[in-house]
Formats: C-alpha cells, sequence, structure tokens
C-alpha cells in the first residue's frame, strides 16, 4: 500500500506534522532572507554614491505613494526573525535536555526575538 | 535480568566534551557546526550590535557619518568582520543546504566537494570585504 503517510517501506509517520511545518518554514524564510540580500546588494552596488539619502533610499523607496521598501523590509524582518526562532530553538532542543531550563531559554529566546524585531520596525518606519 | 553479572554487555556512550577537542570531523560536518556557531552568534548580536548600528546609520545624516567614528577602533573592526564571517557562511552554508534538501549533490564526493566551494567562496569574500572594512579600497 503506497500511501503518502509512509516513508520507505517500514516506517509509518504519525502526528501532526509540527515538525515538517516548522521544517518547510524555515526553509521557505531562507530563501526570502537570501533574495532580499541579493536585493539588497544589487541596490547597494547601483547607488550613485554612499550617502544617507540613498542607504535610507534602500528602504524606504515608494512606488507611486506606497511605502514598498518598507513592506519588503519588514516582510524579510519577519522572515528573519521566524527562522532565527526555529533554528535557536533546535539548538535548545538539541543540547538542553532539563525541561525548565529548556522552556526558560526558549521564553528568553522569544523576547530576544519579538524585542529585535519591534526595534527594527520602530527604526524602520519612525519618520 | 537474571545473567546481568556473567554478561557485561559493552556500553556505548556519547563521546563528551573532552573528546570532542581530539575529534576531527569531516569537511562537511565542519561547515555544518559553523553554520550552526554563525547563526546563533548572528541571533547575539543582531540586537546588540547589528540593530544599534542600523539605528544609527538610518535615523539622522549626524549618526550616519558619526559611523566612521564610531567603527574606527581595531576592537570594533574585528567584531565587525567576525560578524561578516558569519553571516557569509551562513549565507553560503545555507544555499548548499537548499540544493541539499531539493537532493542536488547528495553524494558523499559532491558534498565534500561543495563543502569545500562553501569554504572557499565564504572565506574569500570575507577577505574582499574584510579589507574594504579596513580601508585598503
Amino acid at each position: 500500500m503506497a500511501s503518502p503517510e509512509k516513508i520507505g517501506t517500514k516506517r509509518l509517520v504519525v502526528g501532526a506534522h509540527y515538525g515538517v511545518g516548522e521544517f518547510m518554514i524555515q526553509r521557505v524564510t531562507a530563501v526570502i532572507l537570501a533574495v532580499y540580500t541579493v536585493v539588497l546588494f544589487v541596490g547597494i552596488l547601483m547607488m550613485p554614491g554612499f550617502t544617507f539619502q540613498a542607504w535610507r533610499d534602500l528602504f524606504t523607496f515608494g512606488i507611486g505613494g506606497f511605502p514598498m521598501g518598507q513592506l519588503l523590509a519588514t516582510l524579510a524582518f519577519f522572515s528573519l526573525g521566524w527562522h532565527a526562532w526555529i533554528g535557536v530553538r533546535d539548538i535548545w532542543m538539541d543540547y538542553v535536555k532539563p525541561t525548565g531550563i529548556r522552556l526558560g531559554l526558549q521564553v528568553l529566546t522569544v523576547l530576544w526575538l519579538v524585542g529585535s524585531v519591534v526595534y527594527f520596525i520602530v527604526i524602520l518606519w519612525r519618520v | 535480568m537474571s545473567d546481568q553479572a556473567e554478561k557485561r554487555r559493552p556500553q556505548i556512550r556519547n563521546i563528551n566534551v573532552w573528546q570532542l577537542i581530539n575529534y576531527r570531523l569531516p569537511l562537511a560536518g565542519q561547515l555544518s557546526i559553523l553554520h550552526r556557531i554563525s547563526g546563533a552568534m548572528l541571533f547575539l548580536m543582531l540586537p546588540t550590535v547589528i540593530l544599534p548600528l542600523f539605528a544609527m546609520s538610518f535615523t539622522s545624516e549626524q549618526g550616519f557619518m558619526a559611523l566612521g567614528a564610531v567603527t574606527d577602533t581595531i576592537i570594533v573592526k574585528l567584531v565587525l568582520l567576525v560578524l561578516l564571517w558569519g553571516f557569509l557562511h551562513h549565507f553560503c552554508a545555507g544555499i548548499r543546504y537548499l540544493a541539499l534538501d531539493l537532493h542536488h549533490g547528495l553524494d558523499k564526493h559532491s558534498a565534500k566537494r561543495s563543502a569545500g566551494v562553501v569554504f572557499g567562496v565564504s572565506l574569500g569574500l570575507t577577505f574582499v570585504f574584510g579589507l574594504k572594512l579596513f580601508g585598503a579600497w
């Protein structure tokens, strides 16, 4: 019987597939971050000169009054936060076995990352 | 367990931290642990180094102009160099992992070769941008 739940011929995969979802999210956010990195790098290369205004325009350019640059940067930073959450969570899961300590570290990780995202958004959207 | 005393089965344990020092990882393994270390480093430096510098450069023209002076000590430049390497390694190794996830280059020989390519590219780019950081060009 070949059902999608079967991996190979022996192993029946059960559960809610949270792990697969996180695995996929880590890859998708990685692609978003890689693409945005290349876009930023090309943008820097295309700057007329490395001035304050050109640097700001990289993140705040608009298309017909729509804040495209800020939107892209915000989406990229959300991707970064989510990507880093899965990665750092994996580190705690691999090396820290006591549940209480692991939970504490995971809470600190969430606060660290949420703080970073908020900090970035404040910088980016403050006029 | 009645025959516990007579049958002493070999115990297999995980290697401990001190044995790690003498344990030589293959190239792809070194790439892998450095991917994790660089990722953790970027995570730690995000709100402590990266965002403060970004805020300074982005918020006012005075801050943007002062950036050169702030980063003009050897310690700060070394921190930025490590940060630069961490980012480039994580970026290049990450692209290799995306290819592996799509089942490209999974065999032993190509995996070793692609690990070598990642080290070459990331260290080469670190060198080039490092020269820029230290004002060689």
